[in-house]
């Protein structure tokens, strides 16, 4: 019994980071119905913005929250200007043409994140100081969870109510969510598409900065393509809760998470990359348009 | 009749180009020529999904795996004994290891096509992105399962394939999907798939039966994957997952949008295109890949309907009358 | 129906047209870098690029330190030929290791190849060196089928079947350990090899295997197999990955509560390991080809050099690469000596040429002869099936240093 809640506790975990960096996919989508191959690599950025800012702050040493959280902040602020450089210069002149184009795109500026990645930071992994140092906390009969564990669950729902907030709640959000409907009608509108496309993409690529320095912290092991597999990842599911859908991120992340989890414990772990796709099949001929998705017809 | 002759001189021409060819030029050029064709084979065969109907697939290295495995395996099993006593009855060894490796092929795409249809089969149900990552997902599968399996090798990849495939298999290969998709392209059939993409509903409402065309166009351009993965295995030798993974769908993706899609010749210069250029920027070594990705980026920028747009090259858009047959 | 026909062969025509059109083109720019006869140039092939970099770079730097030595000490030249190197990356890719190795045979001129990392990538490649009568070092490839390939295939580095039993001996004899978990990487046949070779060689010993769990490098969360492992209580965990995951499953198996000795292969030796392991690995042992506080004037000497050279440790890889580089200079020197005429073959004549297949042959012949050269990764001998044999030495982690543990003879 024991053995379970600590997988369900190692499942919520892994879980929330997959949603941190669904919600990012899961907003891009909603507005530009474009697969943001390159939001992994976001992440990965994200990772080491902090790594460095980390070590130009001294946040390793005599480690404090404040330090900390200036360290996720510039991260954070370092990836809204990739984001808002790539939507600019990569997406926005394919952006009339077929989503098929903007896909390949999409596919082109990863492997250049990738690459340059390489180039810039080395080959070989670096190790994330720690900014926050480890605390485990006991919860009797051999569980345990640690502080950092504890963070990023409590971060993820953090920035998922204020992504919530921001878009149903402000007049950006209101015009995001007109953008996604129809980008002609939003237009006819008076909204300026352009600038909440930029904004769209400076959030989401904030949101995968955050998930990359909270995972750094936890997992301390950085690298050029650390991405690659956590993004696809949680891009499966962004769709298995429904893609376009914030709360649907969320609940697919969790759900992919804890799947994973109870599959390596308990039937076989070199199964571990197969059950996510054969979960995300499953549910999709069950409910084709994810499990909080609404079904609409496509015409086109 | 007349096909019939135009097929053997074609065969005659790829067989005269095949032998000479490799005294003129080196082993690394006739490998990577060799990689071209079957990269060309991969990318016209996912054109037909993608291209033609329109249904997004981004899972073909599976489809090649299933090919590659399943051509190996037999051969291993049996093609590498049919061809010992074919040869031990006399026959030239180049026959009998080109009847074994046609078994071979035809086993591996055959394979290929199943699974192609099991992948088609959500395709009536799902639409869009959400096939797309299905599709991703029955590739991503088809791998952990092969490196799940003991007998085919897993992790440590299968040895000792006999190395069969030269250019001349390949080009066969490569011109044999060409014109079969160019023909399709002008038939009822291609005309349904064309419809099926343009507008599925008017499609439907039109007569045609877009459960079986789509199914069609998956199991088709399945088999064709597997060809072209048996081809891979039986020129390489030696066959790991890792050569299957998802970044190879993508790069087979990449051909066909960048090709132009739906157009089959657009694909035929992608694929060479893609398989040629990291070669030629070898000499910036670490940079390579960056510089690669930059001209992917550049090249959708600044053509996004691809190379070719939807059409194809023929005589007559070379003298300049521009005709599109698969755009209409 | 004509009409249609003839579309279609002008398709097929233009594009075998731009086909041979590329292929000429490849040829122009082969042509232009063929080595001249003044010159001898060596094959290097890994994965620069890619999710394994790190091997492949550190390979590169391995042959460069060897090269650096070799101008400092004869102006780059052997036997008044100058030795000059080809790297090539296969980003990872077995496909692409078979390319990149048929250019260096065939376009660039080598006479000797050294590569790769990886044994599935070392076993895609070396039927070409094979077939063009190149030998081919790989430096770091410890599955047994790597060398198997052929007679011109050769390795810097003990196998996995030694390897494997070198800890099951250690964790039974030394450690005095009965039941343990193995948790492996299966994506890697490295790993998959050495985790069989342990478990059947520890089985052997007596002991019992209490789990066998898996991971696939690239992943970042180890928790559930720990978890798991955890519950059958074994003494110690056998973790054969490399050092990219090897920290971070050593950190959460600590995390978890999981605090028995983690022992490990050579795919643990790197700088990295302790900075991203941390006090976790304390009380851990691996095996590895040499120990960095062996005061052996030739290995500080190489570990000095490359520190001063590219800022950061050597592992492992790097010193395999080295000496393999060193292995083969060796020989050219030693081909030199014994018979000049054909020694200049090998800068002289064209890949392919008889006069050129004959001199790689006398090379191969003496790369196969190598007896207790003392390379910094040990003292290598060849044995007759072309693999180093040399002793393992097992190495513990104490307070976040590597300390030499006990050597173990094969």
């Amino acid at each position: 019994m024991s053995e379970f809640l600590q997988q369900l506790i190692n499942g919520i975990t892994q879980g929330s980071v997959y949603a941190l960096i669904a919600l990012g996919y899961t907003m891009v989508y909603g507005i530009l119905r474009l697969i943001n191959f390159a939001h992994g690599d976001v992440y990965m950025l994200g990772a080491f913005f902090a790594y460095y800012s980390a070590r130009m702050f001294g946040a390793a040493q005599n480690p404090n929250p404040a330090k900390a959280l200036i360290v996720l902040l510039s991260a954070m602020a370092g990836c809204g200007i990739v984001g808002w450089v790539i939507e600019r210069a990569a997406y926005r002149p394919v952006r009339r043409s077929s989503r098929l184009a903007a896909l390949i795109t999409a596919i082109g500026v990863s492997l250049l994140l990738e690459n340059g990645g390489q180039i810039l930071f080395g080959a070989d992994p670096k190790f994330f100081p720690q900014i926050i140092p480890l605390r485990n906390i006991p919860l009797g009969h051999g569980v345990t969870v640690s502080n950092q564990q504890l963070i990023i669950l409590t971060v993820s729902l953090g920035l998922m109510a204020i992504l919530r907030f921001i878009v149903m709640n402000t007049r950006t959000g209101r015009a995001m969510r007109a953008v996604s409907y129809s980008h002609t009608a939003a237009a006819l509108m008076g909204i300026d598409v352009d600038r909440i496309i930029s904004f769209t993409f400076v959030l989401g690529s904030m949101l995968a900065a955050a998930a990359g320095v909270l995972v750094a912290l936890q997992d301390p092991k950085i690298e050029p393509y650390m991405g690659v597999l956590p993004g696809i990842k949680a891009f499966v599911a962004a769709v298995l809760g429904g893609i376009g859908n914030i709360p649907g991120a969320v609940l697919g992340g969790l759900v992919m998470g804890i799947a994973e989890v109870l599959v390596v414990g308990y039937v076989s772990p070199s199964l571990r990359d197969a059950i996510a796709f054969v979960l995300l099949i499953v549910i999709l001929l069950v409910r084709p348009a994810g499990l909080l998705g609404r079904n609409v017809t496509e015409k086109v | 009749m007349r096909r019939t002759v135009w097929a053997l001189a074609l065969l005659a021409v790829i067989g005269v180009v095949s032998t000479v060819l490799p005294r003129l030029v080196n082993p690394y050029i006739m490998q990577v020529a060799v990689l071209c064709g079957i990269n060309v084979i991969l990318a016209v065969s996912l054109n037909l999904i993608n291209g033609f109907t329109g249904q997004f697939s981004i899972g073909h290295a599976g489809f090649m795996a299933v090919g590659a495995y399943g051509a190996a395996m037999f051969t291993l099993q049996l093609g590498q004994r049919w061809a010992g006593a074919m040869m031990a009855a006399g026959l030239p060894p180049v026959v009998a290891q080109g009847a074994a490796l046609c078994v071979a092929l035809a086993v591996g795409g055959l394979l290929a096509a199943l699974a192609g249809y099991l992948v088609g089969l959500p395709s009536l149900r799902l639409r869009g992105d959400y096939l797309a990552i299905v599709t991703l997902g029955f590739g991503e599968i088809i791998r952990v399962l092969i490196l799940n399996i003991d007998a085919i090798g897993g992790a440590r990849g299968l040895f000792g394939i006999p190395v069969w495939v030269n250019l001349f298999w390949v080009a066969v290969g490569a011109v044999g999907v060409v014109l079969l998709s160019l023909h399709l392209a002008t038939s009822t059939h291609g005309r349904a798939l064309f419809a099926i993409r343009d507008d599925e509903v008017a499609a439907e409402a039109l007569g045609v039966d877009t459960t079986r065309y789509k199914v069609l166009a998956f199991v088709l351009g399945s088999f064709f994957a597997g060809i072209a993965g048996g081809l891979f295995a039986h020129f390489i030798g030696y066959l790991n997952p890792s050569s299957f993974q998802f970044l190879k769908s993508i790069e087979v993706i990449a051909m066909v949008v960048l090709g132009g899609m739906g157009s089959v010749s657009g694909a035929v210069f992608a694929a060479i295109l893609l398989t040629v250029l990291p070669e030629v920027l070898r000499p910036v070594k670490d940079y390579r890949m960056v510089l690669y990705s930059l001209m992917l980026i550049i090249l959708m920028i600044t053509r996004p309907q691809g190379l070719m747009g939807s059409r194809e090259i023929s005589w007559g858009w070379l003298r300049g009358r521009r005709r599109a047959p698969g755009a209409a | 129906m004509k009409s249609r026909a003839l579309r279609h062969t002008g398709i097929v025509a233009v594009a075998a047209a731009g086909l041979l059109a590329t292929a000429l083109g490849l040829v122009a720019s082969g042509c232009a870098k063929s080595g001249g006869p003044s010159e001898i140039v060596i094959g290097v092939y890994g994965s620069l690029t890619g999710n394994d970099a790190d091997f492949g770079q550190s390979t590169r730097k391995g042959v460069e330190l060897a090269m650096d030595e070799l101008t400092r000490n004869s102006q780059g030249a052997i036997g008044g030929l100058k030795v000059r190197s080809v790297v090539e990356d296969d980003q990872g890719k077995p496909e692409e290791a078979v390319t990149v190795v048929q250019k260096l045979v065939t376009q660039d001129n080598v006479c000797a190849v050294i590569g790769e990392v990886a044994s599935s990538r070392s076993i895609a490649a070396a039927p070409k060196c094979q077939d063009a009568g190149v030998p081919m070092i790989s430096p770091s490839s410890t599955n047994p089928k790597v060398t198997q390939v052929g007679d011109y295939i050769f390795r810097m580095c003990f196998i996995d079947p030694f390897q494997g039993t070198v800890m099951a001996k250690f964790a039974a004899q030394n450690l005095k350990l009965t039941h343990v978990a193995i948790l492996k990487d299966v994506k890697n046949e490295y790993s998959v090899g050495l985790a069989q070779f342990f478990s059947q060689a520890f089985i052997k010993l007596g002991g019992k295997i209490d789990v066998e769990s898996a991971y696939s490098a690239g992943d970042q969360d180890f928790r559930s197999q720990l978890t798991s492992i955890k519950a059958r209580n074994p003494q110690a965990i056998f973790l054969p990955g490399y050092y990219t995951e090897v920290g971070l499953i050593a950190r959460q198996s600590r995390e978890l509560g999981l605090t028995v000795p983690i022992l490990g292969g050579d795919g643990w030796e790197s700088d990295q390991l302790i900075g991203i392991g941390g006090d976790a690995l304390n009380g851990s042992y691996y095996s590895n080809h040499f120990a960095a506080d062996n005061p052996d004037p030739n290995l500080q000497g190489f570990l000095q050099r490359y520190k001063a050279k590219f800022g950061m440790e050597p592992n492992s890889i790097g010193g395999l690469a080295y000496d393999a580089a060193n292995v083969l200079f060796g020989c050219m020197k030693q081909l030199h000596d014994t018979d000049a005429a054909t020694f200049a073959a090998l800068g002289s004549a064209k890949a392919g040429t008889p006069e050129r297949r004959a001199a790689d042959k006398k090379l191969r012949d003496l790369i196969a002869a190598t007896k207790n050269y003392p390379g910094v990764t040990g003292t290598i001998t060849l044995d007759k099936d072309r693999n180093a044999s040399k002793p393992a030495v097992v190495l513990e982690i104490k307070n976040g240093k590597k300390v030499y543990n006990t050597t173990i003879a094969p």
